[in-house]
Parts: structure tokens; sequence; C-alpha cells
């Protein structure tokens, strides 16, 4: 079922224990709720894509329920109660901050199962998952070193926490691959999401020599910058190719389809178990928009064995020796580094300039 | 080292600060008519989305404005219809003028996610335009930057040198002896906060139309309230408001550029920086206690009723 799109989310959780009165219970039930509105062109449109295509693969076997801009915190708790109270078997919880209203639903209805995306806090029924964004980053570094004639990456960075810096970290290693001359310029805006700002961002980093516009935030805007400049950019979390049909390469966007659709069925044939998940390009979690054509053929190809050896477990991002911006060795020769050091990474690979502000 | 980002950086800053601008001015003559409308954020979104509405649909920048304004003023009109003749209370009404102006904004602007619009033209005089230095900084703007400052010039001056103007004042400082010797309080408040919605719309429109010409909810991003902000550090003059809002995107834009530049400093304290420095420079200028005072209208954010 769908809901109007804009009522506030109490408005809709009241709806929802209406609407549940009568219903018959033979379907699975699958919840979602968004941090975001599903027309925001990132991170909880992908998500909605996800929950469509449950209703497309499993088709008259489960129904889904949405409720869209649910602030994190108090209001999030009493969505999911109310999701759980209304007969769903299963609910997504699609933002880092649903975590802990997540896990106090949980432990009340423990024949509930949850989903919480990007999260670290498990519970027998309650799994997490992210993306492996990093390997979309390393596919598409390969990409820009390849492009840049300036030699200079600009990055719209939002915050300096793990998850951005080992995108910029993936970048860095995949285009010096390639470019030994390339350098990365990172500005930080200190948003997700201020397009005004983001714009700012692009304009200072392709005055000061960029001529490729990558970003870690939500709105397209930087995208749109590189257009009117005349400098390439890459799309973040959706295709954002019409902002800038000359400038945008590609996108690294997230698919949620084949993971929501494998929970889905586990809970119909009864194997769900409580997992932590970490997808990349392998699975299909991490793809890519359509590349640009003004990409020589030799650079898609490069694109294509980069993806390729990722999928295969051939190539990692972060593979030995690695050194920090000390020299001290921070991923050992012949080693990959692990899931624990990715989670946490808090510093640059030995290369980058620059120093990330504490 | 070389200057040449100096241009550049400097058009940055304009893009920056023109929003700012027109925000500021205009709740600066509200203001100065004793209405308190905290409900700037919430007209410029309206004005930004009823702005990038019509551009795409009808491709004219100026159309687009002037659908900016109209939406602000639409909105104004509201405020001034529940604070001023039916008494509620300014300081709710306007912050739920803003909740009300990001959710309806958001309401209208579903189909316009992901449309794109060219953007406003920039003037281009040929043979002055492409004068090094001196031509993009002053000829290379689009249209709205030159009626920014057009709008203030106008606005000090209507304050401060016209009849008019003087009433405006008047009903602000004392809107009991203003009603008394036979003045409209309410007609010429009511103005005076349509005049704030148009404005803050145009400011909202500039957003949506010239600084990242697309449609996102919630894209003023907290500038209405920055543009509050800077009335009241401005000591409710029209000319400080612009410096103001100049510093504050000025300052912006250059920690970008001090970052890009490898220059040491956390990131959080750059992105505090403008914000201190523009209450830092406001505060500073306007620092004589007894002209502040002065400055400030008396009957700020106070009701009048002709009963009273």
């Amino acid at each position: 079922m769908k809901f109007p799109k804009t009522l506030p989310a109490a408005v809709l959780a009241a709806g929802l224990a209406l609407g549940a009165a009568g219903s018959a219970q033979a379907q699975l039930k699958v919840g979602f709720i968004y941090v975001g509105p599903i027309g925001d062109h990132g991170w909880s449109y992908e998500h909605n894509q996800g929950r469509l295509a449950i209703e497309k693969a499993l088709g008259d076997k489960v129904k889904t329920t949405y409720v869209e801009k649910v602030p994190e915190g108090a209001d999030a708790q009493r969505v999911i109660t109310k999701l759980a109270q209304t007969g769903h078997n299963l609910i997504f919880t699609t933002s880092f901050g649903y975590m802990n209203p997540t896990l106090r639903v949980a432990e009340k209805f423990p024949k509930v199962k949850f989903e919480h995306a990007t999260g670290f806090k498990r519970a027998d029924n309650v799994s997490t998952y992210s993306a492996r964004f990093y390997e979309g980053r390393y596919v598409v570094g390969k990409i820009v070193g390849k492009m840049t004639k300036s030699n200079v990456i600009g990055y719209v960075g939002s915050f300096p926490i793990p998850e951005v810096i080992r995108g910029i970290n993936a970048t860095f290693l995949a285009a010096r691959s390639v470019n030994p001359k390339v350098q990365i310029k990172v500005v930080w805006v200190s948003s997700w999401f201020d397009p005004g700002k983001e714009a700012d961002a692009a304009k200072t980093l392709i005055d000061q020599g960029a001529d490729v516009i990558m970003q870690h935030t939500d709105s397209p805007a930087p995208v749109q910058v590189a257009e009117q400049r005349g400098v390439w950019a890459v799309g973040q979390a959706s295709d954002m190719t019409h902002f800038g049909p000359k400038a945008h390469l590609t996108a690294i966007m997230d698919n949620w389809g084949p993971y929501y659709v494998a929970r889905a069925k586990a809970v119909l044939d009864g194997s769900w178990k409580s997992t932590d998940t970490w997808d990349g390009i392998k699975p299909g979690m991490v793809t890519f928009a359509p590349y640009n054509k003004a990409i020589p053929a030799d650079v898609v190809a490069l694109a294509e064995a980069t993806k390729k050896g990722i999928v295969d477990g051939k190539i990692h991002p972060f593979a030995g020796e690695l050194k920090d911006q000390s020299g001290k060795v921070i991923v050992a020769a012949g080693k990959n580094a692990d899931d624990g050091f990715l989670a946490g990474m808090n510093v640059y690979v030995q290369g980058i300039e620059g120093t990330i502000p504490k | 080292m070389s200057f040449d980002w100096l241009v550049p950086a400097i058009l940055t800053i304009v893009t920056a600060a023109t929003p700012l601008v027109f925000a500021a001015v205009g709740e600066a003559v509200a203001e100065k008519a004793g209405v308190l409308n905290l409900g700037v954020e919430g007209m410029m979104i309206i004005g930004a989305i009823a702005a990038f509405a019509t551009a795409v649909s009808t491709g004219s920048g100026l159309l687009a404005v002037v659908a900016g304004a109209a939406a602000g003023l639409l909105l104004a009109l509201i405020f001034g219809v529940l604070t001023i003749y039916l008494q509620s209370n300014q300081v709710a009404t306007g912050l739920a003028l803003t909740i009300f102006g990001l959710g309806l904004s958001a309401l209208i602007g579903h189909g316009y996610v992901g449309k794109t619009f060219a953007g406003l033209p920039k003037l281009d005089i040929p043979g002055i335009t492409s004068i090094p230095v001196i031509g993009p900084l002053l000829f290379g703007h689009d249209g709205l930057v030159y009626f920014s400052v057009v709008s203030v010039i106008a606005v000090g001056w209507f304050l401060n040198r016209t009849r008019a103007g003087m009433l405006v004042r008047a009903v602000g400082e004392n809107h009991d002896a203003a009603h008394s010797i036979g003045y409209s309080v309410t007609l010429i408040r009511l103005a005076a906060v349509m005049f704030g919605g148009a404005m803050a719309g145009i400011g909202g429109a500039y957003l949506s139309i010239a600084y990242t010409p697309l449609w996102v909810e919630n894209m003023t991003a907290g500038r209405g309230w920055i543009a509050l902000a800077l009335v009241v550090f401005a000591s409710w003059k029209p000319w400080r408001a612009f410096l103001g809002a100049y510093l504050f995107g000025g300052i912006t834009i250059i920690q970008l550029y001090a970052q890009g530049m490898g220059v040491h400093v956390s990131a959080q304290f750059l992105s505090m920086l403008p914000y201190i420095a523009t209450i830092l420079v406001l505060v500073l200028i306007s620092r004589d206690e007894t002209r502040a005072r002065l400055n400030a209208p008396a009957c700020l954010g106070r009701n009048f009723h002709a009963s009273g």
C-alpha cells in the first residue's frame, strides 16, 4: 500500500493502525522507514527502489509499506513500533540514527525481524547491512585518474568520518595506480546536504585547478557546477546524468534490491537469521550509472577489468603494502586490509597532500 | 603565490551573499515597522520553489523572479493577517510559517525534483566584461545581483529620507502614538511585512534559479535564519545588513579556498568562522550602546490593537 507523500509521520502511523485492523495475515508484510523523502534523488530514493524490487520479485506473497521523512529519534521509535504492531513481519530501518530505536522496538517484538542499515548493533531478530561503497570509488578512481588533464581531482567531503576517508583513499589509490602525477584535493563542507555550499566547494576546487569533481555529499549541485564550468564529475548515490549530461562520467550507486529480495525470501521460507552484511560490487549492492560516451574505450575497459578483478577477489582496493602519510605501514605487504581496519579508517594513505581535520 | 583565484573567488562570494542580502533587507523593513517575522526561511523556500517551477515551465528568468516574490509575499500576507489583524503571537506564528513553508514547498516541489534550468543569464557587455579583473567583477553578474545592490540603496533611502519611510519607522517605534495622530498602524505594518516576504521570496528565487539552478527539498539550508540574525547584528540598517551578508558569504568561501590550499585548521573551526566573524564585526560597528538602542524599533514584536 502507498501513502500520500507529505503527510507527517505521526498521521501516517495512525493511518497504519486503522488500515491493519481487518487485513488478513497470509502475506508477508514488509515495512520500510526512510529518513528522507523518496524524492531526494539519493539515499532514500534508492532504498525505495529496493522496496519496489521486493514487490516485483515476490508479487502476491508480500505486501510492502513505507513511511518517509521520519526524523531519527523518538518519532522513529513510534513509527517502527506502529509497523511492528500492525502485522509487519520484516521491517527495514534505513538510516544510521534508527539504530537504537530499532533495537528497543525489536526487544518488545521478538517475533518480528528487523534489518538496520549501516549500524553496528545487532540482536537475535536484528540484522545489519551496509554497502562497500569504497569498491565503487576504487573503480571510479581508475577512470578519473585517466581522465584528468590537470592531475588534480577535486573532492567535496561532508564530514571526516571513516566512511568518507575510506572513499577518498580508495579513489586516490586507484587514480595514482594509473597516473603517478595525480593529486587529490579535498574541501569539507560540514554538511551532508547543502546545495549552495556544495556548489561553492565545487567552484573552489575548479578554481584551484581540479578538472574532475567527486563528492561525498547528497545533492546534485556539484555535478551541475562541473557542467557549467566544463569539467568532469562523478555522481553520488544515484544517476545524476541529467544534471550534467556532458560532465557526468558515471555515478556510484547503491542497489539494495537484491539484498532486500533475499531477506524477504528468507523470512518466507523460515531461514532468516540475524546477520551482518557488508556487500560490494560482487553481489550487486554497489553499481554504476552508464558511462559517459566521452570516456575512451580503453578507459572503460580498464574500469571493467577493475570491476571484474574486485568481483573475482583478485583486486582489493586496500591491498598491502599500504603506508599512511607518516610512512607507517598500515596494511602489511601481501595482505588485504581487514574489515575492522576498514571500518575505523582515520588516516590518509601516503601520497595524499593535506591533513584530515581533527 | 598567484592571485588568479581571487577574481573567481569574489564572484563566488557574490553569489553566496546575494540571497542573504535580499532576505535581510526585506526583514529589516518588516522589523522597522515593529513586526518580528521569524518565517524568513519559510518565505525563502516558497520563493525558491515558485521561481523554479515558473522557470522550468516558462523558461523565463524574469517571470520566475516575479513568481518567487509573489509566493513570498502571499506567505507573508498570511502571517500579516494572523499577527496584525488576529493578534496571534508573532514569534510562534513566524516559526509556524517556516515549518509551513518547508512542508508546502516540498509538496509543490515533488514533481520538480530532478528537473533542470539553465540558470539566469549573466550580464555580458562586449568589450567591457572581458576587461581583466574589473570586467567580470563589475559587469559579469546576473541581473539579480545588481538588483540586490539597488534594493539596499533604495530601502536605505526610503527608510531615512522619505515620509512613507518615516511612517514605517514611527509605527515600529511607538504604535500608539502613530495611531493617535491618525495613521493606520495595521495597514503600514501589513505593507512592510508583505515587502519583507517579497524580498525573502526573491532571495529564495536566487537560490533556485541562479545560485544552484535546481530544486531539492530544504535547499535554503538555514539561510533564512542567517538573514534574521544579520538584521539584528546590522542594527536594522540595510547597508550594514549588506555588509554582513558579504562578510558572511566572504568568509564562507574564503575558508573553502583555504582548505583547498591546504591551510591546516580544523574544518569545524573553519565552518564556524563565518558566524563568529560576522557577529564580531557587526557587534563592533554597533557597539555604542545608546545608539544601538536608538536603532532597535521600540515596538518590535509587540502586537497592536486600537482599543489597547
